[in-house]
C-alpha cells in the first residue's frame, strides 16, 4: 500500500522533487507576497503526494482505497463542494482496532455516494456482506401487519426496540452541513413532528434551551444523547457548533423518540418495556409514515434510492438503517459454548445492555440484527423475531436439561 | 480543509443571520468581537487557498470557553488569513496583546549580545531555563488547513535543514510514525515527546488531522535544542538546560534559529514575517515573537505572599505549574515566564524574564530570613 510518494521521500536526492515541482514553487513563493491559489496549489501537489499513509490501518476504507482510486477522485467535488478527503478523514485519523473493522468514511451529502462511488461501492460491499450497489436493488417494506409471532415471553424479554435514521433530501449531512442547513433540518423536522396526534403526540426539547430539570428527567429516562466524544465521529466533523440545532423529541407516552442532528439528520426510535415487538414495530412504521407524509406536505422528502435504500451519513446504516432488538435474559444459553455460533447462523449480534461497545451485565443481552442493507425492514424484524424465539426455546430446553441444536445458517441474499 | 472553500458558496444561499453562530454562552476573544454585521461582511470572502471566516472561528464556536480563562477562539489557515479577515482579527489582537494597534510596528531582535546579564541566576533557586518560539514557512498552509502533501513537504524541508546543523547543534530527527518503542520511551523520559493533541481547542480547528503523518521531533545530541515539526505550528523551536544560565540558553536559541533561517533561504524558502505582526503563527496569541522564555524556580515563600499576583503583573510575567500550561505548581516550584508576545522584541522579553526572576529570587531570600520585601516592590513595566 506504500505510495510512490513514500518511496520518493526515502531518497534524499529527490528531496526537491518530493515537494512537488519545488523549483516551480519557489517562483511563486518569493515573489512579492504572491499567495498561491487553491487551483495552483492543487497542481503543485499530485495525488501521490497527498495519498494517506494507511499501512497501520484496518478499516473498510483503508482496505478499499488504492492510489489509483484516490488519484481519480481527489479533485472531484459533489454539488455541495464536498471532497473525497473530507469523506475519508475519519478513517485516516482512526486506524481502527486489529479485531474490529470500522467503516472509515462518511458521506457529506446524498451525492457523495454517486460522485465517489468508486470507493463507496467496495466499502459498502465489504461492510454489507457482499451487497453490490452496481447490480443489486434494496427492498423497502414498512408494512408491520406482515410480522407474526412477535409477542415474546416476558419471563425472558425485558424490553423491545426498533431504531432507524432518516435524512432530509436537499440538505447536507452532519459532517458537511452549515449552521443554517442544520437549523433548517431542525425546523423541518420539528414542524412535522408537531403534526403527530393521538398516541404519537409529543414535544420537542432543544439542547440549547433545555432547563436543568428537563435535562435531568431526559437523562433518567435514558433519552438524552451527549455531545459525541468518539473520535470516529469528531474526526468526521459531526460535533461542530454543538449543541446548536440539536434536540430530542418524544411522545407523551415515551414510546416514540426522535433525535435531531446527532449522527444523522434524524434517528427514529420506537420502544417499550416487555416483549411486544409487534406493537413496537407497528408504531415504528406508523410513526415513520406519518412523519414522511407531514414533511411531504411541505415539499420535502427523505433521501432514498433503489440502489442504496435510505441514505444516511455512515455507509453502515444504508438500506433500512434498521436495528431491531430486545433485552433478553439468557442465563444458561449465554454460558453454552455454542451461543456465538447460534447467533452467527441466525444473523444476530449481541451487545451489552448499555449499547454498542458495552459488556453484558448479569445474564441480560441486547440481541439485534446484523444486517442493514439488502433485506427489507419487515424481513429484518421477522428475522429478529424468529431468532429471539429460537433463543428462548434453547434457554427453556437447557432449563429442562434437554439438548439444543445449532440452527442452519440463514441465507442472506436471495439469488 | 485543504484546497477548497468547503461549502462556502452554498452557504450564501442562506442569510448571514441564519448562519450566524449562537455565541450567547461564549466567553472567548472571538465571541467578544464578532458581530452579525462583521460576520455578514466577511462571510463571502476567502483567502487564496480557500480558508473562510467559518474556518477561522470554528474552534471558538465549538469551545465556549471558561468563565475565568479567556481563550482566543480563532486560528489562521495561512498567512493571508490575517489580511483577509483583519476586521475580525485586528480587534482580537488588540485585546489579547495589551492594546496593540493595527498601525503598530513590531520589532524583531535576535541578537543575544543585547541581553544584559542572565548568566547568573542563582541555581539554588532556578532549576532550569528555557526559551521557545514557533516559525511558519511562507507559501504553505498552516496546520488547521494544510493538506497531507504540504505537511510532508514542510517535514522534509525542515529535516533537510536541520540535518546540516553541526557542532553543539548536531542532532537527529525522529518521525512520529517511524519511531521505535525504545526511541519513544527515551523521548518520553527526556520530556521531549509531544502527544497527539487532546485539547478540544486544537481538535476543533483541524490541527490533529492525519496524525501522526508528517510529525516529528528533532533534537541535538546534547539535548539542549529541540524542534517540533507540524504539531501546533509548522515548527516549534526550544532551547533549554538545567540551571539558571538563561544567557547561554538564549544564545543557543538565537544562533540555532538564525542558522535554520539561513538554511531555508538557501533553498528559496523563508519564514512568514511582516513589520506589523512579526512572525506569523497559527494562533493569534503567538504572533510577534511567538516567544515564551521562562524558568522553573523555587518560590515557596514569595508565592504565598498576598502581593505575588500583583508583583508578577507589574513585572509582565505569568506563572504556571511545572507541567506547563494548565497545571498546578508542585512543591513551591513555579514556571515563571513572560506574559507578552507581540510589541516587544525577543531580547526585551527575555530581559524582562531575567530581571524579573532575579528580583523574585531576592524577594524569596528576604522572606526566608523573615525580612520584608516592601522596598523591593517593582513599578509597572
Amino acid at each position: 500500500m506504500a505510495s510512490s510518494f513514500a518511496k520518493m521521500m526515502s531518497s534524499r536526492g529527490l528531496f526537491m522533487a518530493s515537494i512537488g515541482a519545488g523549483a516551480v514553487a519557489s517562483g511563486y513563493l518569493l515573489s512579492d507576497g504572491a499567495a498561491i491559489s487553491a487551483e495552483q496549489r492543487r497542481k503543485l501537489y499530485p495525488p501521490s503526494a497527498d495519498f494517506p499513509d494507511l499501512r497501520k490501518h484496518n478499516n473498510c476504507m483503508s482496505s478499499a482505497l488504492t492510489p489509483a482510486i484516490y488519484a481519480k477522485l481527489r479533485d472531484k467535488i459533489t454539488p455541495n463542494n464536498w471532497t473525497l478527503d473530507q469523506c475519508i478523514q475519519t478513517g485516516v485519523d482512526n486506524p481502527g482496532h486489529p479485531f474490529i473493522k470500522t467503516v472509515g468514511m462518511v458521506a457529506g451529502d446524498e451525492e457523495s455516494y454517486e460522485v465517489f462511488a468508486e470507493i463507496f461501492d467496495p466499502v459498502i460491499k465489504d461492510r454489507h456482506n457482499g451487497y453490490d450497489p452496481k447490480t443489486m436493488k434494496h427492498p423497502t417494506d414498512l408494512d408491520a401487519s406482515k410480522i407474526h409471532s412477535a409477542v415474546f415471553d416476558e419471563q425472558y424479554v425485558l424490553s423491545s426496540r426498533v431504531r432507524t435514521g432518516r435524512s432530509i433530501r436537499g440538505l447536507s449531512l452532519p459532517p458537511a452541513c452549515s449552521r443554517s442547513e442544520r437549523r433548517e433540518v431542525e425546523r423541518v423536522t420539528v414542524q412535522a413532528l408537531a403534526g403527530l396526534k393521538g398516541d404519537l403526540s409529543g414535544r420537542y426539547y432543544s439542547l440549547t434551551e433545555m432547563s436543568d430539570v428537563e435535562q435531568q428527567r431526559l437523562i433518567d429516562d435514558h433519552f438524552l444523547f451527549d455531545k459525541p466524544v468518539s473520535p470516529l465521529l469528531t474526526c468526521a466533523f459531526m460535533a461542530r457548533d454543538w449543541p446548536d440545532a440539536r434536540g430530542i423529541w418524544h411522545n407523551n407516552e415515551k414510546t416514540f423518540l426522535i433525535w435531531v442532528n446527532e449522527e444523522d439528520h434524524t434517528r427514529v426510535i420506537s420502544m417499550e418495556k416487555g416483549g411486544n415487538m409487534k406493537r413496537v414495530f407497528e408504531r415504528f412504521c406508523r410513526g415513520l409514515k406519518q412523519v414522511e407524509h407531514l414533511i411531504q406536505e411541505r415539499g420535502w422528502e427523505f433521501m432514498w434510492n433503489e440502489r442504496l435504500g435510505y441514505v444516511l451519513t455512515c455507509p453502515s446504516n444504508l438500506g433500512t438503517g434498521l436495528r431491531a432488538g430486545v433485552h433478553v435474559r439468557l442465563p444458561k444459553l449465554s454460558k453454552d459454548p455454542r451461543f456465538g455460533k447460534i447467533l452467527d447462523n441466525l444473523r444476530l449480534q449481541k451487545r451489552g445492555t448499555g449499547g454498542v461497545d458495552t459488556a453484558a451485565v448479569g445474564d441480560t443481552f441486547d440481541i439485534s440484527n446484523n444486517d442493514r442493507l439488502g433485506k427489507s425492514e419487515v424481513e429484518l424484524v421477522q428475522l429478529v423475531v424468529d431468532g429471539v424465539n429460537y433463543l428462548i426455546e434453547c434457554e427453556k430446553k437447557l432449563e429442562k436439561g434437554q439438548d439444543i441444536k445449532i440452527p442452519a445458517p440463514i441465507q442472506h441474499f436471495k439469488k | 480543509m485543504p484546497f477548497g472553500n468547503t461549502h462556502n458558496q452554498l452557504k450564501m444561499n442562506y442569510s448571514a443571520e441564519q448562519e450566524f453562530p449562537d455565541l450567547s454562552k461564549h466567553n472567548n476573544h472571538m465571541a467578544k468581537v464578532l458581530t452579525p454585521d462583521m460576520y455578514a461582511s466577511l462571510r463571502d470572502k476567502q483567502t487564496p487557498s480557500g480558508f473562510t471566516v467559518d474556518d477561522v472561528i470554528q474552534t471558538g464556536v465549538d469551545n465556549p470557553g471558561h468563565p475565568f480563562i479567556m481563550t482566543v477562539g480563532c486560528v489562521a489557515g495561512d498567512e493571508e488569513t490575517y489580511e483577509v479577515f483583519k476586521d475580525l482579527l485586528d480587534p482580537i489582537i488588540e485585546d489579547r496583546h495589551g492594546g496593540y494597534k493595527p498601525t503598530d510596528k513590531h520589532k524583531t531582535d535576535l541578537n543575544p549580545d543585547n541581553l544584559q546579564g542572565g548568566d547568573d541566576l542563582d541555581p539554588n533557586y532556578v532549576l532550569s531555563s528555557r526559551v521557545r518560539t514557533g516559525r511558519s514557512i511562507r507559501g504553505f498552509c498552516l496546520p488547521p488547513h494544510c493538506s497531507r502533501g504540504e505537511r510532508r513537504g514542510i517535514e522534509s524541508m525542515s529535516v533537510e535543514a536541520l540535518g546540516v546543523l553541526d557542532g553543539d547543534l548536531n542532532g537527529k530527527y525522529y518521525a512520529l510514525k517511524d519511531m521505535t518503542d525504545d526511541e519513544q520511551q527515551q523521548l518520553i523520559d527526556d520530556h521531549f515527546l509531544f502527544d497527539k493533541p487532546v485539547s478540544p481547542l486544537l481538535l476543533a480547528s483541524g490541527m490533529a488531522r492525519d496524525w501522526p503523518d508528517g510529525r516529528g521531533i528533532w533534537h541535538n545530541d546534547n539535548k539542549t535544542f529541540l524542534v517540533w515539526v507540524n504539531e501546533e505550528d509548522h515548527l516549534r523551536v526550544i532551547s533549554m538546560q538545567k540551571g539558571g544560565n538563561m544567557k547561554e540558553v538564549f544564545n543557543r536559541f538565537c544562533t540555532g534559529l538564525t542558522k535554520i533561517e539561513e538554511l531555508f533561504k538557501e533553498k528559496g524558502h523563508e519564514f512568514m514575517w511582516n513589520e506589523h505582526l512579526g512572525y506569523v503563527l497559527t494562533c493569534p496569541s503567538n504572533l510577534g515573537t511567538g516567544l515564551r522564555g521562562g524558568v522553573h524556580v523555587k518560590l515557596p515563600n514569595v508565592s504565598k505572599h498576598e502581593k505575588f499576583g500583583e508583583i508578577l503583573k507589574r513585572l509582565r510575567l505569568q506563572k504556571r505549574g511545572t507541567g506547563g500550561v494548565d497545571t498546578a505548581a508542585v512543591g513551591g516550584v513555579f514556571d515563571i515566564s513572560n506574559a507578552d508576545r507581540l510589541g516587544f522584541s525577543e531580547v526585551e522579553l527575555v530581559q524582562m524574564v531575567v530581571d524579573g526572576v532575579k528580583l523574585l529570587v531576592e524577594m524569596e531570600k528576604r522572606l526566608e530570613s523573615g525580612q520584608s520585601i516592601d522596598d523591593l516592590m517593582p513599578a509597572q513595566k
